[in-house]
C-alpha cells in the first residue's frame, strides 16, 4: 500500500497502489489530506489504476476526500478504477458524488497508421 | 444435500493488520475449487467487509478480541463462510443493514459493508445478540468448470476473456 502525490499548479493527483482496506486507508487519508490542506487545490484526482483490492473502506476514502476538497473550494474525481473495483463503486453510487474518469488512451482500431511508426498521412 | 469436500477453521486477533491476512486465507482456500478471478475478488471483498465489522464495531473500546472464520467447500462448488465475533452485538440488524447506515462516521465508514456482502454473495444471514456477539454466514456457488478444453477462460461482460485464478498459480 502506498500513495504517490503529484502536484501541478492547482491540480493534485494521488496515485494509490496496493490493497485499500480499513487498515491501509487511514495512512492514505493522512497523506492526501496533508497535501490538500497545505496547497490551494482546485482538482484532486484519486488514481486507482494501480489498486489491487478495495472494499467499502475505499468508498469512505473517496467520500471523505470529496468532502474535504469541497470545503477547501475544490473538487475530487476518481481515475481509472480496474473492473473489480468499479463493481464496488457502482454498488455505492459514488459516481453521483464525484466524477469517474478514464485517462487511458483509447485503443485505435481503424486502418489509420501512426506517422511516428513510419506511415505517411495523406 | 451436496457433500462437504473440504473444511477449515481459523481464529485470529481482531486487529486491523489481520484484514489482509483473513482475505489471503479465504482466497487460497477457495482457490482449491479453481474459481474465476472475478468470483475470488467478490468473495475477498465480502469477507473483508465482515472481518472489518468485527474489528471496527464488535470489539470497539475493548483491549482484545478474537474473530473466527469457518469455511466449507461443497461438491456442487458452493462456498460456505461463517464469520463470528464475541463482541458487543448489533441492536437492530435491519437498521444496520440499511445502505449508508454507520455508527462510525468518524472513521469514514461508508455504511456499505452489508450491502457489499449481499451483492457479492448468493446468500447472507446475520445473527446477533447484545454483548454475546454476531455471526455472519455467506454462501456463494462458483460457476461450473467447463469440459470442452476451454477450462481457463470465461467470457466477460466487457467482451474479453478471463483467466481462472488457479491457472495463474500453477
Amino acid at each position: 500500500m502506498s500513495v504517490e502525490l503529484k502536484l501541478v499548479a492547482d491540480k493534485l493527483t494521488a496515485y494509490l497502489s496496493g490493497d485499500i482496506d480499513h487498515h491501509t486507508a487511514a495512512a492514505m487519508r493522512t497523506e492526501i489530506d496533508h497535501a490538500l490542506r497545505t496547497n490551494n487545490i482546485k482538482i484532486l484526482t484519486l488514481d486507482f489504476s494501480r489498486v489491487t483490492f478495495m472494499d467499502s473502506s475505499g468508498i469512505g476514502l473517496v467520500m471523505g476526500r470529496q468532502k474535504l476538497a469541497a470545503e477547501l473550494g475544490g473538487r475530487c474525481r476518481v481515475a481509472d478504477p480496474p473492473a473489480y473495483i468499479s463493481k464496488v463503486m457502482k454498488i455505492s453510487g459514488i459516481g453521483r458524488l464525484c466524477e469517474i474518469i478514464d485517462t487511458r488512451a483509447p485503443v485505435r482500431t481503424g486502418p489509420r497508421r501512426d506517422a511516428a511508426a513510419g506511415g505517411e498521412e495523406e | 444435500m451436496k457433500k462437504c469436500i473440504n473444511e477449515m477453521k481459523l481464529s485470529f486477533s481482531a486487529v486491523s493488520e489481520n484484514e489482509a491476512f483473513s482475505r489471503a486465507c479465504v482466497s487460497s482456500f477457495t482457490a482449491l475449487l479453481d474459481p474465476y478471478i472475478s468470483e475470488l475478488a467478490e468473495l475477498k471483498t465480502a469477507v473483508s467487509e465482515a472481518v472489518t465489522n468485527c474489528i471496527v464495531h464488535a470489539y470497539r473500546g475493548q483491549q482484545r478480541g478474537t474473530v473466527w472464520i469457518h469455511m466449507r467447500l461443497y461438491s456442487d462448488r458452493r462456498v460456505y463462510i461463517k464469520i463470528r465475533d464475541k463482541g458487543c452485538g448489533i441492536d437492530d440488524i435491519d437498521r444496520a443493514m440499511q445502505p449508508l447506515f454507520t455508527t462510525a462516521p468518524e472513521e469514514e465508514r461508508a455504511g456499505l459493508g452489508f450491502a457489499v456482502m449481499e451483492s457479492f454473495t448468493d446468500r447472507l444471514r446475520v445473527r446477533s445478540s447484545r454483548q454475546r456477539g454476531t455471526t455472519v454466514v455467506m454462501e456463494k456457488t462458483l460457476s461450473e468448470k467447463e469440459k470442452d478444453g476451454y477450462t481457463d477462460l470465461q467470457d466477460t461482460a466487457a467482451g474479453g476473456r478471463e483467466l481462472r485464478a488457479g491457472t495463474s498459480l500453477c
